[in-house]
């Protein structure tokens, strides 16, 4: 008996022992990503110093190497996304949650959440042959003729460009976005939504006066977690962007983000320091994406403890 | 609060009921004009030859994906190989052993971070650790690279769905005299299958569709797959390498690509949102 029960204590330590492994696996590829980037962009970073952030030259053909114009692309295409993404987002989330009947509001939130089911790259594809040319023949005259005494909306209407691959970030983050906030939202006591109604309020009095005050603190949450996303954006981006290392006012104008460069150019990029400026690139944006969800994680989490001692 | 006629709050609520029904429509009209779009475009590439021949130079007729097809199946199986595994493991040890261990809230936080970062990061990681050191692209590499994309999202759902499994049935287990390895695997993960799988299925239909990390690890290949030790042939790079492409009959090639792996996609997860639902109305 006491033979037996050792070899269970020994089995089962192995147990324990071999997933906690796996699990530490998650730490150790956190951590390796940081250590190689970091390594492999040691050249570049000796060679450029703080100047590689700051400079808008991108030459290989003369070993010249900034990230500014990639950094512009990222951050403009990504708060492009978030303006747009941000509003529909929370209507479409009050739709589900208040205003939809719970049929309706069933079969609309699995058809927003599978919008995050598909793919990038068909969202890429998507966005080259079908929304870039509509964009080109009625948005963007559109926006042109009406608001053209701007500097973002001038230039010729290409389709592709800044202003296609912040449309289609918004449509990648919303399904993330709207989760989040629909979760928010059902947080709501419902004894105090119904209070409300029982003084007579219409459903919109009630979402105003009692859901959206609660919700507001989800949703700086939400909007951290779906700038993460939409900021390491990379295929549909590369599709629509335009790839080209310059910055223009235009929103029109073709550009590039960091994903999209990385995508384009680490496979031709044969020379060391080539190579090790676009890993640079990459540990940047690894650095962004991770503060980010590291903020959101926290954020989330402090609300969610909040919200279980309010209720 | 301003006083208003009944009427005035009548009216001021049927415009946002009305301003929100259209923003969830232009939603669900995003989705619908992306599917249309791929399988109106899709269908015309999709015939026998896509299915068996290779893929030929621009111009010639009767090229196929057989070739991308197949590397996707050994790519995607690979990263289901090492991932499902480990994301298990993981996923017993967040439920069972490091609910309230440093090491739990550790790994908890982090397969969050891990989800969030972006896939193309994730093939930089893999090129600098597999592709650097072995000197060529490989279909190993673009397995690796997938199955740490599926690692946290695993352990994640699965720790959920152990989560659920009541403690008093592992309190019986463990009564009887089973060891903790044999209560777990034997008796929770028994209790937990049916959200185990769709956890593992939703995983594996994600990575199926992604493309950044396959592109310096996998890359692509024209040629029959041979050996997963050179470069790849895998359906998501074709598209993006023919999309870009002047060529009309490789664009078209694409489509069908696109619609293949969509349709692939949606399915797996849709069906098993739809198996999770079951279950979870039906106990």
């Amino acid at each position: 008996m006491s033979a037996s029960s050792n070899k269970h204590h020994l089995d089962d330590k192995a147990f324990r022992w071999i997933t906690a492994a796996a699990a530490s696996m998650v730490l150790i590829i956190v951590l390796g990503i940081f250590v190689e980037l970091l390594r492999n962009s040691s050249l570049s970073m000796s060679t450029f110093g703080f100047d590689f952030l700051t400079s808008q030259k991108w030459n290989p053909a003369k070993g010249e190497f900034g990230a500014a114009s990639s950094i512009y692309g990222t951050l403009v295409s990504t708060a492009i996304a978030l303006i747009i993404a941000v509003p529909l987002s929370v209507v479409i989330a009050l739709f589900l949650v208040e205003l939809a009947p719970p049929r309706i509001s069933a079969v609309v939130g699995q058809g927003i959440e599978l919008l995050a089911a598909i793919p990038s790259i068909i969202y890429g594809m998507w966005g080259l042959f079908v929304l870039a040319p509509v964009l080109s023949k009625t948005v963007q005259p559109a926006l042109g003729s009406a608001l053209g005494g701007l500097p973002l909306f001038q230039g010729a209407p290409m389709g592709i460009g800044m202003l296609t691959a912040g449309i289609i970030i918004a449509l990648m983050i919303l399904p993330f976005i709207t989760a989040v906030m629909r979760d928010v939202f059902r947080m709501v006591p419902g004894v105090v939504k119904e209070s409300a109604y029982g003084m007579g309020a219409t459903t919109w009095e009630v979402t105003r006066q009692v859901t959206i005050p609660y919700g507001v603190h989800g949703l700086a949450g939400a909007i951290f977690l779906g700038l993460g996303r939409a900021i390491g954006e990379t295929m549909a981006v590369t599709f629509v962007i335009g790839n080209r290392h310059e910055i223009s006012a235009s929103l029109f104008a073709p550009g590039n983000s960091i994903a999209s460069t990385l995508a384009n150019e680490f496979t031709e990029a044969a020379e060391p320091l080539y190579r090790s400026a676009l890993v640079e690139l990459g540990l940047v944006l690894f650095g962004i994406t991770f503060l980010m969800q590291i903020a959101a994680q926290l954020w989330l989490r402090r609300l969610k403890r909040k919200m279980a001692v309010a209720s | 609060m301003k006083r208003r006629s009944a009427r005035a709050r009548q009216l001021i609520n049927g415009a946002v009921t009305g301003v929100s029904t259209v923003a969830a429509l232009l939603g669900i009209g995003a989705l619908g004009w992306i599917i249309y779009a791929v399988i109106s475009r899709g269908a015309a590439a999709i015939n026998w030859t896509f299915f068996t021949a290779l893929p030929t130079p621009p111009g010639m007729p009767g090229g196929g994906l057989s070739n991308a097809l197949l590397g996707t199946l050994y790519i995607t199986g690979i990263a289901a190989v090492i991932g499902i595994p480990m994301g298990l493991l993981a996923g017993v040890y967040l439920a069972e052993f490091g609910q309230h261990s440093k090491l739990g809230a550790a790994v908890r936080f982090l397969s969050n971070v891990l989800m969030g970062v972006p896939s193309i990061i994730i093939g930089l990681f893999v090129y600098t650790i597999i592709v650097l050191p072995m000197g060529h692209f490989s279909g190993w590499a673009g397995g690796v690279s997938l199955a740490i994309i599926m690692l946290p999202v695993v352990a994640r759902t699965s720790e959920d769905m152990l989560r659920l499994v009541p403690d008093s049935l592992r309190e019986s287990a463990l009564a009887l005299g089973a060891p903790r390895w044999r209560t777990t695997l034997g008796v929770v993960f028994r209790a937990a299958k049916a959200g185990l799988i769709t956890g593992i299925v939703l995983a594996v239909a994600r990575v199926s569709g992604e493309t950044a990390p396959l592109l310096f690890t996998a890359l692509n290949s024209p040629y029959k797959v041979d050996s997963l030790n050179e470069p790849t042939a895998n359906l998501t790079v074709t598209i993006f390498n023919y999309a870009m492409s002047p060529y009309e009959d490789w664009q078209t090639l694409a489509w069908g690509a696109s619609l293949i792996i969509m349709a692939a996609v949606l399915l797996l997860t849709i069906l098993s949102r739809l198996t999770l639902r079951e279950k979870k109305t039906w106990s």
